[in-house]
């Protein structure tokens, strides 16, 4: 995958993750023309289209539209359930996700989306390793904002403790 | 505003981007948000040091800023600060932003590269995975110099944790796809192949497609992976859809990695071992029978991941290009999904089918679907499926169903979108010539195309059309009459008048005789166009005129008034002022003969590639090339429907309109010197080949002189072909060619490359090229012993007076030739007027202190300078009645030599360099050929006609030329040849 884009059905910008190396000036002409396009299309029409020489998947979840550019030999239907599947773990991080989510926890979004994909590859496809990762980082702050942060942390140690309260946690 | 859910609130952060929401304007917008700039900007400047959370929350603003579309140039330190802090968010946000907004700048990247390499040794695995993160998400090439060695090491670590590993494997993926030359092979490479065993499906996942990157790149050192990727496959497909926990995705085991493998294998050819590949094609029978049962879920996220794989399973069979019964399996799949109710498959299909199509196994099976597929084009809603139905009728065409397809296309471009319009134009141009069987459809459709869409029809397709007129002579009244008519039209498209003034310009006489278009009729319509005209029209049209006047010596002085108007002679545009300046010139002071001869009939375009092909495949990108290519399935139409290119037109003048013209105004290029252009090899021949001429070999006098006296001065390639004369006492004359000179020579009139001679000692091979009056020719001297040759000197020579009629210029060559070496002679030849006698090739070498020499004639015989000249069977009988004048004809009948094999002889006469001509002689059995022969003071026209007669084993041949010696001499050379 080269890049991911979220936008709202007004256009605006949502999220936005880029798996090559672009300048800003190019990324912002991309969103622009396909924002464009893709707000464009009618809305029983198919969900791939070819755009210069890249493959543009995309789907709308309410009010966000997922675009995602991928090469030509790429598969466009997995590539339709990696948005799904995204669409999935904010789902449940938030609980019933929302456009505000993402406007207001931006950077939970971009951390859910690296511990999915990874230098546009899916890196972990199971939505409990997934969330785990990312439950286990909330916690670790919470346990050290609770406990003071460690001199030397100790991968055991912390775990240890991590265990503990993510026992505590899914009770 | 939302409470935010989980992990620590940033309540700062929340409020302004609410305020940001609340904006009611965009300059409000921008208002809130300088104002946010310049509190941070204070912050950080500020004496006083900021606590963690103060720095993260404006370090996030930044982010959130920047993201909203502003440019944000400073917090880059703040973040790094960040990055080094122990506690996990602050550390995350620093990644976040540095992964978002990093830029090149190498003082930031050393810093943040100390903060990644701590977190990378930290063995803190949550820590060493956001590390990760950053590499991959900024992936850059000090990235790579930094880090690239360390991350083989971590991936295949034994104690790595899972998550490290498959952060590791897609972190390296995007480094060795940036810098590859940073990633150091080594031990790793094999053990990552057998993370494709790995008990966790996340780490097998992430592991694939670094190993199919890697396969791309080395095939031969990843093969162990095919068998691994098999049966990790084969576990998969077969097994329970709850097997797999939570890798199964609604009913679906493990989708991703199931797509992911079935990529790694496609970068191999089928598994040599019988074992591993059937069970490979167990799998892929397995998915194709999976996608017969009925769905376990309603759900579309259970049939997109079902037929993901499916799809993918499909790549791979085409891939294989092997296995008929899966190829037609797969086409029957898709023939099912071209009418299902869900647009995705139905686009999907298109797509994949036309892939499919260029298989030769399952091309039948493709072309089964065509009332489907020409229905998807009529009736799809979304152009971008039409689009596909569209690629998918030009990939599954042939000579059987062309005329359907092309009329169809061509219906549908009067609807097309726009975007796609010029497409379908190139690709109905391309089908129209390579599946034509009869030119006129040709015609019809290509004027078609203008008719419909001529702002779509871009140069290449309507100059195909003026070459391929040009060169067939059985379609030239035609289209003079189709263009006729097509230009009554009261508005017809400035393409069509393009086309129209060549054609009527070449070709206007054969439709004169009809009253409805006699030439001032012809004149009149065209001439009614051309105000309307862009400078590039008009500037053809006006070739167009002076054209006529030779055609129709009537229209003359019209055209001639038309010219001499002062809106040409004055014409603000250089070009219209001076071709109209110059044809009302030409037309005024030329003798008709001189007219007739400037403005002779275009000689057809040399064969090649369709620059309209070369126009698709730019346009569709380098990818699509292989989809597109022909040659593949069809290749026996190749002779008829070959390409054709204007060569010429790369030397004429750049305008656009002038590519074609500027050929036309000038003499016919048979008499010009070889442009620049016409090949890369002949350049230098015609630059230096006639000033060079004086020091071409000596003529056999001579050559007894120079042998003992100092060279002459003013002869340099005595100097460079001779470097020491007096150090060879055993010199001599040079003596007359050996016997068997003649029939080795004789070998090489038909053809041009080949060995010449060969002894003992010595082999000689000639490689040549002739083009026009030049000619380059490589002599290639191999010492078959092993002993070293001395003083090894070839020498031209041109006995007689040759040296008026042809130019032999040589190249120096060693003077030594080691042991079972070989070195090359260039020698660059041009025709100064017709010639007998071959040159001599002269070889005298010292063998252990013997001297050899050897005297050869050189392949070099005046059939070699011949143009090929094709023409319809009346030019070619009045021409032959012209030359009828008993000297001009040579006659000999002879006793085959050689089996009469009809393909034999007509690759024969091919090779002498004739054109043959088809349908001129009433007899089928017959050969007739013309040509004119190239030389610099004349051209030789010659008509040759060949008499096979089984049942005696007799060939009669004629030559008739316009110059007697040629006539018996040609009769000669070929008549030894049958």
């Amino acid at each position: 995958m080269q890049f991911m884009l979220l936008f709202s059905r007004q256009g605006k910008l949502r999220l936005q993750k880029w798996y090559v190396p672009l300048s800003d000036k190019e990324k912002k002409k991309i969103t622009r023309e396909l924002v464009q396009t893709v707000l464009a299309r009618k809305p029983k029409m198919c969900s791939f289209l070819e755009w210069r020489d890249l493959k543009i998947v995309y789907k709308r979840y309410a009010s966000l539209y997922f675009c995602c550019a991928i090469e030509d030999q790429d598969n466009e239907l997995i590539t339709l359930e990696i948005i799904h599947r995204y669409v999935e773990l904010l789902d449940k991080y938030f609980g019933s996700v929302c456009e505000l989510d993402i406007i207001f926890n931006f950077e939970k979004a971009y951390f859910i989306l690296d511990e999915f994909l990874l230098g546009g590859e899916v890196q972990e496809t199971s939505k409990k390793n997934v969330l785990k990762a990312i439950e286990q980082a909330d916690l670790l702050q919470e346990f050290q904002e609770v406990l003071g942060v460690p001199r030397n942390p100790s991968p055991d140690s912390l775990s240890h403790v991590m265990n503990i309260l993510m026992s505590q946690c899914t009770k | 505003m939302p409470a935010v859910s989980k992990g620590d609130g940033m309540r700062g952060l929340a409020v302004f981007i609410s305020d940001i929401r609340n904006c009611k304007s965009k300059e409000a917008e921008i208002k809130r948000i300088n104002k946010e700039l310049a509190n941070i900007r204070s912050k950080f400047k500020g004496d006083k040091a900021l606590d963690g959370y103060s720095k993260k929350k404006y370090v996030c603003k930044l982010l959130f800023i920047f993201l909203l579309g502003h440019d944000i140039d400073f917090g880059h330190m703040e973040a790094v600060n960040l990055l080094s802090s122990n506690k996990y968010t602050e550390k995350q946000i620093g990644y976040l932003f540095i992964s978002v907004l990093v830029n090149s700048n190498s003082e930031l990247i050393r810093l943040i590269n100390n903060a990644i390499k701590n977190d990378l040794a930290s063995r803190n695995p949550t820590f060493m995975c956001l590390a990760l993160h950053c590499i991959a998400n900024v992936g850059s090439r000090e990235m790579g110099e930094a880090f690239a060695a360390d991350i083989p090491r971590i991936l295949v670590a034994g104690d790595s944790m899972d998550s490290v590993k498959q952060s590791a494997a897609l972190c390296l993926l995007r480094l060795y796809k940036a810098s590859p030359d940073l990633v150091p092979m080594g031990e790793w490479t094999a053990r990552v192949v057998h993370l494709l065993n790995d008990q966790h499906m996340g780490v097998v996942t992430a592991a694939v497609s670094l190993i199919t990157c890697l396969c791309k790149k080395n095939p031969d050192d990843f093969k162990t992976c095919i068998s691994l990727a098999v049966s990790r496959l084969s576990r998969i497909v077969s097994s329970a859809s709850t097997d797999l926990q939570d890798y199964t995705y609604y009913f679906v085991p493990a989708p991703w990695l199931s797509v992911k493998l079935l990529r790694l294998l496609q970068c191999y050819p089928p598994p040599e071992d019988a074992a591993v590949k059937g069970r490979l094609v167990e799998c892929l029978e397995t998915v194709l029978n999976k996608a017969q049962e009925p769905p376990k879920s309603k759900k579309v996220q259970h049939s997109n991941a079902k037929n993901a794989i499916l799809f993918e399973t499909i790549s791979l069979i085409i891939h294989y290009d092997s296995e008929p019964n899966l190829l037609v399996r797969a086409c029957n799949q898709l023939g099912q999904f071209l009418q299902h109710r869900e647009t995705n498959l139905r686009y999907l299909a298109l797509e994949s089918m036309c892939t499919l199509a260029s298989s030769e196994f399952s091309h039948e099976a493709v072309k089964t679907h065509i009332d489907t597929v020409i229905n998807a084009l009529k009736t799809e809603r979304d152009v971008s499926v039409r689009q596909r139905a569209a690629d998918l009728l030009y990939a599954m065409c042939d000579r059987s169903n062309a005329k359907q397809i092309v009329s169809e296309m061509l219906r549908y471009l009067e609807t097309a979108d726009y975007a796609i319009r010029e497409e379908i134009v190139l690709k109905v141009a391309i089908l129209a010539e390579k599946y034509a069987v009869d030119y006129s459809w040709y015609v019809d459709t290509i004027l078609n195309l203008i008719r419909i869409a001529g702002d779509y029809v871009s140069e290449e397709v309507w100059y195909r059309v003026l070459q391929i007129v040009t060169n067939r002579d059985d379609v030239q009244g035609y289209a003079a009459k189709t263009v006729f008519e097509a230009l009554q039209a009261p508005a017809c498209h400035e393409n069509m008048v393009k086309v129209g003034g060549y054609i009527l310009g070449e070709f206007g006489n054969l439709i004169a005789g009809d009253p409805r278009s006699s030439p001032p009729v012809q004149f009149s319509l065209l001439h009614s166009k051309f105000h309307l005209c862009s400078v590039a029209t008009r500037a053809l049209l006006l070739s167009t005129y002076i054209k006529f006047i030779n055609l129709f010596p009537e229209t003359k002085a019209t055209i001639q008034g038309v010219l001499r108007a002062g809106s040409q002679l004055r014409n603000a545009d250089v070009e219209l002022q001076q071709r109209a300046v110059e044809y009302l010139t030409l037309s005024s002071v030329a003798s008709t003969d001189v007219l007739a001869t400037v403005l002779e009939e275009m000689p057809p375009f040399p064969e090649r590639e369709s620059s309209i092909l070369a126009k698709l495949k730019r346009k569709k990108g380098p990818g699509a090339a292989s989809a597109l290519d022909d040659g593949r399935r069809d290749a026996s139409s190749n002779d008829i429907n070959g390409g054709v290119e204007p060569t010429p037109s790369t030397v004429s003048t750049p305008s656009p309109s002038a590519d074609l013209l500027g050929l036309r105004a000038a003499p016919p290029p048979a008499a010009a010197p070889a442009p620049a252009g016409a090949g890369n090899l002949l350049v230098d021949v015609s630059s230096e080949g006639p000033a060079a001429q004086p020091g071409l070999g000596p003529t056999p006098e001579e050559a007894f002189l120079s042998e003992l006296e100092p060279p002459a001065p003013e002869s340099p390639m005595a100097l460079l072909a001779d470097p020491a004369p007096a150090a060879d006492p055993g010199s001599e004359d040079i003596g007359s060619p050996i016997p068997e000179a003649d029939e080795l020579m004789n070998k090489f009139v038909c053809k041009n490359n080949g060995v010449l001679f060969e002894n003992q000692l010595l082999q000689i091979g000639v490689k040549s090229e002739f083009r026009q009056n030049l000619g380059r020719m490589y002599l290639f001297y191999g010492n078959k012993t092993s002993v070293q040759f001395q003083s090894f000197t070839p020498t031209v020579v041109h006995p007689g007076d040759l040296q008026t009629h042809l130019a032999v210029q040589t190249k120096r060559v060693a003077a030594q030739v080691d042991g079972g070496a070989q070195v090359q002679q260039v020698l660059n030849i041009e025709c100064l007027r017709d010639f007998l006698t071959p040159p001599l090739l002269s070889v005298r070498f010292r063998y252990g202190g013997a001297p050899q020499s050897l005297t050869l004639k050189l392949p070099v015989t005046i059939n070699k300078f011949f143009q090929p000249t094709e023409m319809a069977a009346q030019d070619f009988f009045q021409r032959w009645k012209q030359l009828s004048l008993p000297q001009q004809e040579a006659q000999k009948i002879f006793k085959a030599t050689h089996p009469m094999d009809a393909e034999v002889t007509k690759a024969k006469l091919l090779g002498f360099g004739s054109a043959l001509l088809d349908n001129v002689d009433p007899n089928p059995e017959n050969f007739v050929g013309a040509g004119i022969i190239q030389t610099k003071a004349l051209q030789v026209g010659c008509l040759l006609r060949l008499e096979p007669n089984a049942q005696a084993q007799m060939y009669r041949l004629t030559l008739r030329t316009s110059k007697e010696p040629v006539s018996r001499h040609l009769c000669e050379l070929l008549a030894q040849q049958f």
